[in-house]
């Protein structure tokens, strides 16, 4: 029997499963802050470079693009932060049983969004319509 | 290294399909992954449609049931039959699990059997699982002391004995192990969930000395620290134990010693 030429079994057909996908979703939404703080990183130099410069910057983030990448940045955070709490719990000690660790996910997955759409609409009230 | 294709020798192709027979009155199909060594050639899916009448519910009845009535040359592991020995774990509908406790009427759709995930297929079913056992060896599974044995046996109070509940029950049959991305990607240098959580075992035995050692060669960015608490360990125990809790806990035994 050869045994040098074995083939690797599959490993990608792994039903998602609800811990795996948040693990990864936690990485990417990481990937996403960092490319987003660029954005913002741009959007406060440009203020300080000068008044032409500053509208520039604001022209790109306040066109609807501009706004769908902000809204993306809001739920990664918000995402990145709720299960950065929890990654905190796990820490501690806390969380790991079975039970707890899918209330703790959907719990992260729920209040990620609802504090995204507060925001927004908080923001929105604030400066007062879109 | 993160990967998300397989080897060219390592692609799934078709296979055959055999019928359930003539008078089959509760068919169902199942998709089981073959590869034969000596044919050179690459895996395939083969396809079995069974009679649930006559056949017993669990998974591995129905494997059973195709190695003795329709393909003799499938090969699998299996020994106890009832989830006590570890043999039969395979990636069974997507998850990591054992055959033998695993009911047919759990699963919607084609019934999907494949290795467990990301090991070199030796054939059929059965994985080569050399690299996990040598893992577990490195850990040295067995009592350390340097204290002369006592006459009698060396006593724990109930409440030290409870610490190994959860881990003693631990059976190697590597669903948890198979089903962790960071022990895919690396195998090598991450000892993954199974090990780690028989590490545990014996960090937290009241008998054993060699505590201090233990932790020291844990301590280690790839041996320990690869886990990234992705969880799909806990998820996946047949035998409804915690890898991730233990490897948490090793952590902060580390954490609480500096």
């Amino acid at each position: 029997m050869k045994s040098g030429n074995r083939p690797l079994s599959p490993f990608l057909m792994y039903r998602p499963q609800l811990t795996s996908v948040l693990s990864i979703t936690h990485r990417l939404t990481g990937l996403a802050l960092a490319a987003g703080t660029l954005l913002f990183t741009h959007w406060l130099t440009s203020a300080a470079y000068g008044p032409e410069a500053f509208a520039r910057a604001q022209a790109l983030i306040g066109s609807v693009f501009g706004r769908l990448l902000l809204f993306g940045w809001t739920l990664a955070l918000f995402y990145h932060l709720c299960n950065g709490i929890r990654h905190l719990a796990w820490d501690a000690g806390w969380g790991f049983e079975l039970p707890r660790l899918k209330a703790t996910g959907w719990v992260v997955i729920v209040v990620s969004i609802t504090l995204t759409f507060l925001s927004w609409a908080a923001g929105y009230a604030v400066r007062g319509g879109a | 290294m993160v990967e998300f294709t397989l080897p060219a020798n390592s692609k799934v192709g078709k296979g055959q399909t055999y019928g359930a027979g003539p008078g089959a009155t509760r068919v169902r199909r199942f998709r089981v992954y073959r590869y034969d060594p000596d044919s050179g050639e690459n895996p395939r899916l083969d396809t079995f449609d069974l009679d649930l009448d006559r056949c017993g519910p669990m998974v591995l009845d129905a494997l059973i049931k195709i190695k003795d009535e329709v393909d003799t040359t499938l090969a699998f592991r299996r020994s106890c039959r009832e989830g006590v020995c570890g043999s039969c774990a395979f990636n069974i509908d997507g998850t990591n699990t054992l055959a033998c406790i695993k009911p047919i009427a759990d699963i919607k759709g084609d019934v999907r059997i494949y290795p467990l995930p990301h090991l070199p297929v030796v054939k059929d079913l059965v994985a080569d699982l050399s690299l996990s056992y040598a893992q577990y060896a490195s850990v040295k599974p067995w009592m350390q002391a340097d204290t002369p044995p006592p006459t009698h046996e060396r006593l724990q109070s109930p409440e030290e004995r409870a610490k190994l509940d959860g881990l003693w029950e631990c059976i190697l049959c590597f669903c948890c192990q198979t089903s962790c991305p960071s022990y895919w990607w690396n195998p090598e240098r991450y000892l993954g969930p199974a090990v780690l959580l028989q590490a545990h075992r014996w960090i937290v035995d009241s008998r054993d000395e060699a505590t201090g050692q233990r932790l020291d060669e844990l301590d280690d960015s790839f041996k320990l620290y690869r886990c990234h608490t992705i969880m799909n360990c806990t998820n996946a125990c047949p035998k409804g134990l915690n890898p991730g809790k233990a490897i948490g806990e090793i952590k902060s035994a580390l954490a609480r010693r500096r």
